[in-house]
């Protein structure tokens, strides 16, 4: 429900007064006032999906990690082997506690030999930071720098994405191959330019799509999404917020910190082991992944849930077996707006997660039946290039 | 949005409206438009007790449940069962989309509740414009 008056604590992005001028619904997203509705969830969820949306993602933080011991530290930070990473590459990967669960999950950036940025979550910024200060502190030639609040991000997403983006820049889109980036010049209208601006092929919906970084002033931002929402206009555009951001990312199975990652979950419990490089040297948490992996593999482990019986499985309900024993809860849950069925992420005991296994989600006092489904409930459809 | 100058309303942002002694419940255009796409009705069977102020089932959107809370007592008469399949009907015409029937126990009840002026008042002061 929007509201007229903010608390003062409210963090607003570079784009707040165009999302409040375009009467999107705003809701406080992790201490940011942020549309959580822009046009109707599910068009802007189906834009994205048959054409192109574009987001707003600000909100979300920028690291940068500098110098001669940069690569060494991210090594010691994160999770997968960053020392993979060719310049212009990115990869999917995650700040780890010494018990192997999650700080939080991230893309890390290879900008150049010495020069590497993180791309963390908004809901855990300062957290994020004072732990990476905590772990490169005593590393020797890195240093740290916030730039955040340097960035307007903007998220276009969907099959037409790259047409949409390519009217904006003569950086021919076709090259960047997927979690790759560049550096290039957005031309605007008026013979307007915006130069050295970060193209990346990344992206939180499951389709192929580009995430740019724009200086993050009012009115050069505001002057982006302008563009980009005219560009896209041709293909459906929509602007889309954080209700289809979270719909979309549930259908492809990508997890939410919080929600499938957190505190109290580990890389294996998540699913997510294969981003974790135990292979590549120490890292924080690789012990405790070590410990479970000797100890036969987590006693738990998430799976994707299809509602059989009417009914919506949401965040938090309980799992039960059918006979009647308390598995665990959803993680995520929520119709889905493309494959039309109500679907959820939960994690449960192992025993729990063979395909098609029946369960009962309590909803509201009521035992709903659903059955365990193939993680990522969607895929995009892959076009030869 | 508009809110119908015959109905009666209630606080819980649901509408009645009374033909004799049967009332035709659903929930008022401001409701659907915070609730957003609506994707699924809860609703109780015909014979069902309601209880004014009670809840009888629920909304649910994509991203949220919202309770549904009876303007009156009385007996559920009937039921929109096409909400079963359709239940984006309620963002389309609010106003018009009953969700149920209810044999009034007592047509008192209703002039309790709030007229349109008034439930527009309500809103206007609940969400500050």
């Amino acid at each position: 429900m929007s509201e007229s008056t903010l608390s003062p604590a409210l963090r607003k992005t570079a784009l707040n007064a165009v999302h409040r001028a375009a009467k999107s619904k705003m809701v406080d997203f992790g201490g940011w006032d942020m549309p959580v509705d822009c046009c109707g969830l599910i068009a802007e969820h189906m834009a994205v999906r048959t054409g192109v949306g574009v987001f707003d993602v600000s909100h979300m933080g920028d690291i940068q990690l500098r110098g001669p011991g940069s690569l060494a530290a991210i090594q010691k930070l994160c999770m997968n082997d960053a020392s993979k990473l060719a310049e212009g590459q990115a990869q999917y990967s995650a700040m780890l506690y010494p018990n192997g669960t999650f700080v939080d999950d991230v893309v890390v950036h290879k900008l150049s030999e010495n020069d590497y940025l993180i791309v963390i979550n908004a809901g855990t910024r300062e957290k994020d930071v004072q732990w990476i200060r905590k772990v490169i502190g005593s590393m020797p030639s890195v240093h740290m720098n916030d730039f955040s609040d340097y960035y307007t991000q903007v998220a276009i997403q969907g099959p037409r994405a790259a047409e949409t983006l390519q009217k904006l820049t003569a950086v021919d889109l076709s090259g960047i191959k997927n979690y790759w980036f560049t550096w290039g010049r957005l031309d605007l209208k008026d013979g307007g330019a915006l130069h050295n601006v970060m193209i990346a092929r990344t992206g939180y919906t499951g389709e192929d799509g580009f995430e740019i970084y724009v200086p993050s002033d009012e009115a050069t931002s505001a002057r982006v999404w302008g563009e980009v929402l005219e560009a896209g206009s041709e293909f459906g555009i929509l602007a889309c917020g954080l209700g289809a951001r979270n719909t979309l990312r549930l259908e492809a199975g990508m997890a939410l910190y919080g929600h499938e990652i957190s505190d109290t979950i580990n890389v294996f419990e998540a699913g997510l082991g294969r981003y974790a490089k135990l292979d590549k040297g120490d890292f924080v948490g690789r012990d405790a992944l070590l410990e479970v992996q000797a100890a036969g593999g987590p006693k738990r482990k998430l799976v994707g849930l299809e509602m059989v019986e009417r009914g919506i499985g949401r965040d938090g309900y309980p799992v039960f077996s059918l006979d009647g024993k308390r598995l665990g809860e959803i993680t995520s849950g929520s119709p889905s707006p493309f494959l039309k069925k109500n679907i959820a992420m939960a994690i449960v005991p192992v025993e729990f997660t063979a395909l098609d296994t029946e369960v009962a989600v309590e909803i509201r006092g009521q035992m709903v039946k659903a059955k365990v489904v193939a993680l990522p409930f969607y895929k995009r459809p892959r076009k030869s290039t | 949005m508009s809110y119908p100058a015959n109905y009666r309303y209630t606080k819980e942002h649901e509408w009645i409206s009374v033909d004799g002694t049967t009332g035709s419940v659903g929930i008022t255009d401001y409701a659907q438009d915070s609730l957003g796409d609506i994707v699924f009705v809860d609703l109780p069977k015909v014979g069902d007790a309601v209880e004014a102020g009670k809840t009888f089932g629920s909304v649910e959107s994509v991203k949220a449940v919202s309770d549904l809370y009876s303007p009156v007592s009385g007996t559920v008469a009937a039921v929109n069962d096409s909400l079963k399949e359709k239940p984006e009907t309620i963002n389309t015409d609010a106003n018009t989309t009953w969700l149920l029937k209810v044999e009034l126990s007592d047509a008192k009840q209703v002039d309790g509740l709030l007229a349109a002026a008034e439930y527009e008042k309500f809103i206007s002061e609940e969400t500050g414009h």
